[in-house]
């Protein structure tokens, strides 16, 4: 009975127990921001509530006694707390800390737009977004002009960044230099990029203030990431009035290794013998590519990748001789280019991490200029001008190089990167009679340093150490870059860094006795991203030292050279307030000045322009399949200047000068892709059409002066317009389809 | 002394028992929320007590695979939700739930409901996004059908992809149409145990609806 009484009191207690406790309270994180939804509980029961809106919680529970309160929230650290529920309400406040993750840190992005399928805020352009930029020809140099910082240079090859001038442009793929990115210059024309923008997965642009792990350009470093495995096995075939050309893709059936090669086959005979051009082709245009690759994937989940490309070109071209009145100057090009690319990058545990690059590539170029009267019979004229008008140029450039970066994970998601390169450049050098061998060691060995202080504040610190035996001198270049986030998706970074670059070899085979040119890059960015909108600001100021002259005729070149560059640049890009529409809107302000080659004193540069717009449309009509793309591109006019040796005065001076028009472009694409609607289809085909300059604006780059200076010629372009039309077929099992079937 | 011995067992018996029944009633009270709740927030506080379930219980995995679902389901149309961070959420939810599970149908279930979290971040940017997420939404769901082919959830979001696909990327009701048929069947042949996933009848009989 006793017994039964005590278990009647126990059930009592039971119920006194099962009373209702109140706990509340406040939860912000550290910089006092409400975090919503975040879940509160009471461990070990089902009581618990989440964080409303206004960063309060309450709830009630039953349990009684000593407990564990928790709040915990993806990306923050979990909060415990012990608690004694007795019979009063609890009210407990909670300040939460957000873990370090790579997904929410703030990246820099002075400097830099990354683009392809870089997982970054800075994710600006990928291969298709290259490829369809409207009148681009899917070139990669073509579409990055539309990003701000470079200017609309139409009449030569390269990106001239922010006052410098193409070839203080680099890129670089899988980590190493490449030698020759372009097709060897032919006078007053742009030539292509040798490389598809369909090669690489990733692009970053930088216009300044890049990494220590790049170096040797004074304004920009263009870094290309070749793509992995391919999706799939597929042929491919080209057709078009200008290119033939098929290849084939093998992945083997495990998906762990593939191999491929094509062969692309261009003669513009068909197509200027339709469309005019100003200069009259004794060698029609023809390019042999042939390209090979294969491409393993190691045990570890790293990669080793091997790419070599060989290009043939063989032109020649006549134009009317500015000198006389009826002689023409014809100049011929015979190019053989061979590159090597193998790259191999691991993980080694343990937070360690290599990039491994070796790259071999040799550029032949057999180069033939001739005065020729109008049965183009060769003419020697002796005079000032004509002896300058016939010569013959035999140039071979090698460049074999190794680069290692070892990476190191620190605490957090601060990691360490270091490592050395080493290129060795043969250039030989044959102008007519004179001869010049010219070869370099360039070693370099670089540090730097991702610091991650909060998910919102980092910062990037380095520096590289060169060594060229061809100046036989040395230099340390600093590189520091912060960024600081102010909102989801916004922050401020800046970027300071100091940038050398060897004097081009043009120079190098007439002194050697040079030392390094060099640029100081300011950079401070404002970037705003969400939800497919990218809104960036930049203002940047360069400082240029020891930029390379030639003060008198006779004289060799010295590293009296100074100036600078200072800008603010704009980019606006909308892929989401239209459906189906992509728009991007640049604009860049660039004041610029330099006292280089033979300029007597500070100019602005006759490729630089202050005032540069581009706007990139893309329009997508899923029911007639069809995509169409315009590009409007807009520059106020160029410097142009007569520059010649006063022989009285003893220096260049400027004779006559003037100013370009301004620069108008619209550029047009179309892409059809009919067999988006048949799932099962093996055959994948895409047909483009596009045209350059639609509205037929004749541009003026720049003005050539004949040999007295009365005579000044505008440099356009060959011809008004290019048009394009392209027929590109892929067969193989399209599993794309598949995967739109099951999840659209 | 037999009554006294035995209402002490009865007492050590209560809590035991009272822990599975307080687990199938928190079950059911919540379940029953899924008629109820409307807005995100709602949802998410759903989600959140789902999971404080699971927590608690420790060898289920039921309440992680509904906190899961709770978090799905406004996602498809409210657009203000970032779907890759309540992807992220829900990853770990069922991340959670994989461990616990008792056989291939419950594996299958939280297939599917990755296939879904897949398709709701696909579903952000087509264009730009099938060739990622597109393809691993296909990929669960490939998977989930060899694990039990009979599910007509499965079904049912395949038909439901199939309808929701452009006629000119090869989708379209008519296509959609049969496989959403055999997804109803499955439905009515379906016998789910106590607690277990059972959603999907309605709303495939009324896409199937607009095949008509």
């Amino acid at each position: 009975m006793k017994k039964i009484c005590l278990l009647a009191v126990s059930h009592v207690f039971v119920l006194m127990l099962h009373s209702q406790v109140t706990i509340s309270g406040k939860l912000k994180d550290n910089r006092g921001r409400t975090i919503p939804g975040v879940s509160i509980s009471i461990k070990d029961s089902y009581d618990g509530t989440i964080v409303d809106s206004l960063g309060n919680y309450k709830f009630t529970t039953t349990e009684k006694g000593e407990h564990i309160l928790t709040a915990t929230n993806i990306g923050y650290k979990t909060i415990e707390e012990k608690i004694v529920i007795g019979t009063t309400p609890i009210v407990k406040d909670f300040v939460m800390k957000e873990e370090l993750s790579e997904l929410k840190a703030v990246t820099v992005v002075a400097g830099s737009f990354a683009a392809g399928d870089v997982k970054r805020a800075a994710t600006v352009l990928n291969s298709i977004d290259v490829a369809t930029v409207g009148g681009g020809n899917a070139d990669i140099t073509n579409a990055l002009r539309t990003l701000p910082g470079a200017q609309q240079v139409g009449e030569q090859e390269g990106l001239f960044v922010r006052g410098g001038a193409g070839y203080e442009t680099k890129q670089f793929i899988d980590g190493t230099l490449v030698n020759n990115p372009y097709g060897t210059s032919i006078p007053d024309i742009a030539t292509r990029g040798r490389f598809s923008p369909f090669l690489f997965k990733g692009t970053v642009f930088t216009t300044g203030g890049y990494s220590a792990l790049y170096g040797q350009a004074l304004s920009s470093a263009l870094i290309l990431e070749s793509i992995d495995l391919p999706e799939r096995s597929a042929a491919n075939l080209s057709v078009s009035p200008i290119i033939l050309g098929a290849g084939f893709q093998q992945l083997a059936d495990n998906k762990k290794s593939s191999w491929g090669v094509n062969y692309n086959y261009v003669n513009l005979f068909a197509y200027f013998n339709l469309v005019k051009q100003t200069p009259d082709y004794f060698r029609m245009p023809i390019v042999q590519n042939a390209d090979a690759n294969f491409r393993i994937k190691t045990k570890r989940g790293g990669m080793i990748k091997y790419y070599t490309t060989f290009d043939r070109t063989n032109v020649g071209l006549r134009r009317p001789d500015i000198d006389s009145a009826d002689m023409k100057d014809a100049f011929g090009l015979k190019n053989l280019s061979w590159y090597n690319n193998l790259s191999w990058r691991e993980n080694f545990g343990n937070g360690w991490r290599m990039n491994l690059g070796l790259s071999y590539s040799t550029n032949h170029d057999d180069i033939t200029q001739e005065l020729q009267d109008q049965q183009n019979v060769k003419q020697n004229i002796d005079s000032a001008w004509g002896t300058i008008k016939n010569f013959v140029i035999d140039n071979r450039a090698d460049l074999s190089q190794m680069k290692v970066v070892m990476e190191k994970r620190l605490f957090g998601i601060s990691a360490i990167r270091f490592g050395g390169e080493y290129m060795h450049f043969y250039n030989r050098n044959v102008f007519n009679d004179y001869k010049v061998n010219l070869k370099e060691n360039f070693s370099s060995i670089f540090a730097e340093t991702d610091i991650y202080v909060t998910n919102d504040l980092a910062a990037k610190i380095g520096g590289r150490y060169e060594y060229s035996s061809i100046l036989q001198k040395a230099n340390i270049a600093p590189r520091i870059s912060f960024a600081y986030k102010t909102g989801p998706g916004a922050q401020i970074s800046a970027a300071y860094g100091l940038f050398y670059q060897k004097p081009e070899t043009n120079q190098l085979i007439w002194t050697t006795n040079l030392g390094y040119t060099k640029a100081s890059h300011y950079i401070l960015t404002y970037q705003k991203s969400a939800n497919d909108r990218i809104f960036r600001a930049e203002a940047y100021y360069k400082g240029y030292d020891d930029l390379v002259k030639n003060e008198a005729i006779n004289a060799s070149f010295n590293n009296n050279g100074h100036g600078y560059a200072r800008g603010i640049e704009f980019f606006w890009r909308d892929r989401k307030t239209i459906k189906n529409f992509d728009y991007w809107v640049s604009y860049s302000y660039l004041d610029t000045k330099r006292d280089y080659l033979n300029y007597p004193e500070r100019m602005q540069p006759n490729f630089a322009t202050p005032h540069t717009l581009s706007i990139v449309t893309k329009r997508f009509f899923m029911d007639i399949k069809t995509g169409f793309n315009f590009t409007y591109s807009f520059a106020t006019g160029r410097p142009y200047y007569r520059i010649v040796f006063d022989e009285g005065a003893g220096k260049f001076g400027v004779t006559d000068q003037g100013k370009t028009k301004p620069y108008h472009n619209l550029g047009f694409s179309m892409n059809y892709v009919p067999s988006i609607g048949k799932p099962n289809a093996k055959t994948f085909w895409v047909l483009v059409a596009s045209v350059t300059n639609v509205l037929g604006y004749d541009p003026v780059f720049n003005y050539n002066y004949s040999y007295s200076g009365l005579v000044k010629q505008p440099v356009g372009l060959p011809a008004k317009r290019f048009y394009f039309i392209g027929a590109f077929f892929s067969w193989g099992v399209d599993r794309t389809q598949d995967a739109i079937n099951n999840n659209l | 002394m037999i009554k006294i011995f035995t209402a002490i067992v009865l007492l050590a018996a209560v809590p035991a028992l009272a822990q599975s029944e307080k687990y199938t009633e928190a079950m059911k009270a919540n379940l029953a929320k899924f008629g109820t709740v409307k807005t995100t927030e709602e949802y998410q506080a759903l989600a959140a007590t789902f999971e404080r379930i699971g927590d608690a219980e420790k060898t289920e995995w039921l309440p992680y695979y509904y906190a899961g679902i709770a978090l799905l389901t406004p996602a498809w149309t409210d657009t203000k939700v970032d779907k890759d961070a309540n992807a992220t959420k829900i990853k770990s939810l069922l991340d959670k739930a994989d461990p616990l599970t008792k056989d291939n149908k419950d594996k299958a279930e939280l297939l599917a409901a990755r296939n879904m979290t897949a398709t709701q971040q696909m579903l952000v940017d087509p264009q730009n996004r099938w060739m990622t997420y597109g393809q691993e939404g296909g990929n669960y769901l490939k998977q989930a059908k060899e694990l039990d082919p009979e599910n007509p959830r499965l079904a049912y979001l395949e038909g439901a992809g199939i309808f929701g696909t452009p006629e000119q990327f090869g989708g379209g009701k008519a296509k959609a149409k049969p496989v959403l048929e055999k997804a109803v069947e499955l439905f009515k042949a379906e016998k789910p145990e106590p607690l277990h996933p059972q959603w999907g009848l309605e709303i495939a009989e009324s896409m199937l609806a607009q095949c008509q």
